[in-house]
């Protein structure tokens, strides 16, 4: 099928505003996701799966400027002892990083894989992202493959005695970012990779994810605070068997953003988890869109997402398991909630289950509603302030996802985080 | 302490009228109980007593040592020291009981411009409350009502009660879906509150209850107002020969 006209002219336009990096032996696989891209164009309004979220800012072909917001807030993470990797505006600062050696990993960046013949990394760029764009094509996604300018490609192979930070500082208004990461967890391994900061004023990120049988991979996110961001993000994940995949993501304000998690569970017994929390106010649009794609026997997949949106914000689920045939025992849960703290904003929805296997347990559920006036009231009858008691209500909904996270220090920062955004409104 | 005057109330949504003119007074170390038949309105008094949306008082007045309770937020009424042990106390997931049970009790001192009570001075005194009331301390982490039996929702009602040390607690049917023996903790509960400066609205079906919580003045409720008032033995009648005959007896 042809590409319409205007798809086309739009996709070119935004492929003139941007550079192909030196390929080097990540060139054909530049390439290759160049093609996909021009044969799918880039996302529209009249696509099915952006009907709820409008991608013309992200895929116009300059970034619309964002102030770079200054608080005196400690930075996420802050007090946790991590191994840091810094990127300003998209691009690695080796001075703010630490060392990147560690017992049981090695971390490469992605421009060093071709000459220091990182035979993983080179084997999984791009391929992730490639099998991710079916049944439903992901651009932006394409794009990032393409386009990538840094990145780190981090090989797992024992178990980590602390986290992996990706810091993403936002410097220049006028930044205009692509990331793409691998990462791999080895058989038996395990680690934690936190990610926090707006990154830049637009930011395309994409990370590839391989784990081996028996790995474990704990993934946090604090996307930043800067208001005006926007961000498009993919999360591809491949599980092989036994292997362990917990994702949480906090988000607090940001005009846009939309995070893609594809999940594919191909080895017996896997576990994938994810979960979010957002908050937002105003002209806050916050989008989660996931697949998971059940291909072996007794897996379980889970996904929590909770949204609080206030004054006119938009929040926008769309989760999708598929269970292939064959994928017997399977155990699938979803739910997505918004907590609607007035009439203007607005959750919008799209809860889908896909099943070709007759002994599986999935669930899902979806709801949108205000705080309950009986609790409030309750509360208020014991002395408890109205908005004291709101904000209780409002981390109480939320705690279903936090609790999600299974480092308690780190759950109870994130807490702390979504309490002050609580605290910072009247 | 308490003293309502004429109090006639609405629903807010519907033009349904409830409550036809209610007048009650409560004195300080006193015990009232009012009873009646299901419908007669009791659970709305307490509701408009403690500030509950969606009812509308048309006419008449509800005081606290002098203030008007109409005219202040469930919170303000609160601190001021209204207490209501509900019906049906409310089950809110997410929110520790320990943590409501503190952030109560201190959001109550600081409205009053008392000092918030230390951690450890909170944790001694839920510790010996809930003892007395055999809440343990498991009951204690889960979230408030979450999974709690009937009883023990009604026992945690009455914890609550005994943190905050309110001026006129009014009890809703706390011995509804009662045992006996968790009826007589909670009688319990109660009686170890009774003192001089402070009032009790007790609302029952039964006499079980005022067995163990002596009432000094018993009222009976009907259609909105309060149709006949006498001593403990007024509610020994209701016991015997139902409402029938008091309703008979004022019509
Ligand atoms: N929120 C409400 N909506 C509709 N009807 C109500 C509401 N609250 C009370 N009522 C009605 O008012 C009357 C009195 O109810 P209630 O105060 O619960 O009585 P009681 O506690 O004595 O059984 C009943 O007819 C009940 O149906
Ligand atoms: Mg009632």
């Amino acid at each position: 099928m042809a590409l319409p006209q205007v798809k086309q002219d739009a996709t070119e336009a935004r492929l003139t505003a941007l550079t192909m990096p030196e390929g080097g032996c990540l060139g054909s696989a530049r390439d290759e996701a160049l093609r996909r891209l021009r044969a799918m164009g880039l996302p529209s309004r009249r696509d099915e799966y952006w009907k709820y979220t409008r991608p013309d800012t992200l895929v116009s072909p300059d970034a619309a400027r964002a102030a770079v917001f200054h608080n005196d807030e400690t930075p996420m993470f802050g007090a946790f002892d991590r191994l840091r990797i810094v990127f300003v505006d998209g691009v690695f600062d080796a001075e703010a990083s630490d060392d990147l050696t560690m017992e049981g990993v090695r971390i490469d960046r992605l421009e060093d894989i071709c000459c220091k013949d990182i035979h993983w990394a080179k084997d999984l760029y791009g391929v992730l992202e490639a099998r991710g764009q079916k049944p439903v094509e992901r651009p932006l996604a394409a794009l990032n493959t393409a386009y990538a300018t840094d990145g780190v490609a981090i090989h797992v192979t024992g178990k980590l005695s602390k986290p992996i930070s990706l810091s993403y500082v936002h410097k220049d208004e006028a930044s205009d970012a692509i990331l793409h990461h691998v990462i791999r967890v080895e058989s038996g391994a395990e680690a934690t990779i936190l990610e926090n900061g707006p990154a830049a004023s637009r930011f395309n990120k994409c990370i590839e994810i391989d784990i081996a049988d028996g790995g474990t991979l704990h993934h946090v996110r604090a996307q930043g605070r800067d208001h005006e961001r926007r961000a498009a993000t993919h999360m591809f994940t491949r599980l092989g068997r036994e292997s362990v995949y917990k994702s949480f993501t906090l988000t607090v304000n940001g005009v846009l953003t939309r995070n893609e998690q594809v999940i594919e569970l191909t080895g017996d017994d896997a576990v994938a988890h994810v979960a979010g929390a957002c908050v937002g106010d105003g002209d806050f649009h916050h989008d989660d869109t996931v697949f998971i794609t059940h291909d072996a026997v007794n897996c379980e997949s889970r996904q929590v997402f909770k949204k609080v949106l206030r004054n006119g914000a938009t929040g926008v689920f769309q989760g999708k398991i598929l269970v292939k045939e064959g994928a017997q025992k399977t155990d699938g849960y979803q739910i997505s909630q918004s907590l609607l703290l007035d009439g203007d904003s607005q959750f919008l929805a799209k809860p889908e289950l896909e099943i070709y296997a007759d002994d599986v347990a999935c669930s899902h559920g979806s709801t949108s509603g205000a705080i309950d006036d009986t609790a409030l009231f309750y509360l208020r009858s014991r002395g408890v302030p109205e908005k004291k008691a709101t904000d209780m209500l409002t981390l109480a909904f939320l705690a279903e996802a936090v609790q999600e996270v299974e480092d308690r220090a780190i759950a109870e920062d994130i807490v702390t985080r979504l309490q002050g955004w609580l605290d910072r409104r009247s | 302490m308490l003293e309502i005057k004429n109090l006639h109330v609405k629903l807010e949504e519907e033009d349904k009228q409830i409550l036809k003119g209610v007048d009650l007074t409560v004195e300080a170390g006193k015990v009232h109980a009012i009873m009646g038949p299901n419908g007669s309105g009791k659970s709305t008094l307490s509701y408009v007593l403690s500030g509950r949306d969606g009812y509308e008082v048309t006419e008449g007045t509800a005081e606290l040592e002098g203030a008007n309770l109409l005219d202040m937020e469930p919170e303000e009424r609160a601190a001021a020291g209204v207490f209501l042990a509900f019906q049906y106390p409310v089950e809110i997931p997410g929110v520790g009981n320990m943590t409501f049970l503190r952030t109560a009790v201190n959001a109550q001192r600081k409205a009053r411009g008392e000092e918030e009570l230390s951690a450890s001075d909170f944790l001694k005194l839920v510790r010996e409350k809930a003892k007395a009331l055999k809440i343990d301390a498991e009951m204690l982490k889960r979230p408030v009502n979450v999974g709690f039996s009937g009883g023990e929702k009604k026992r945690n009602e009455i914890l609550q009660m005994a943190m905050l040390e309110p001026k006129m607690c009014i009890l809703d049917e706390t011995d509804s879906g009662l045992d006996v023996d968790a009826m007589k903790l909670v009688a319990d509960g109660v009686n170890a509150l009774r003192d001089e400066g402070r009032g009790f609205l007790v609302i029952t079906h039964y006499q079980r209850l005022l067995d163990h919580i002596k009432p000094d003045v018993v009222h009976i409720m009907a259609d909105g107002r309060i149709i006949k008032t006498g001593g403990p033995e007024l509610a020994l009648e209701v016991e015997h020969n139902g409402y029938g005959d008091i309703l008979a007896e004022v019509q």
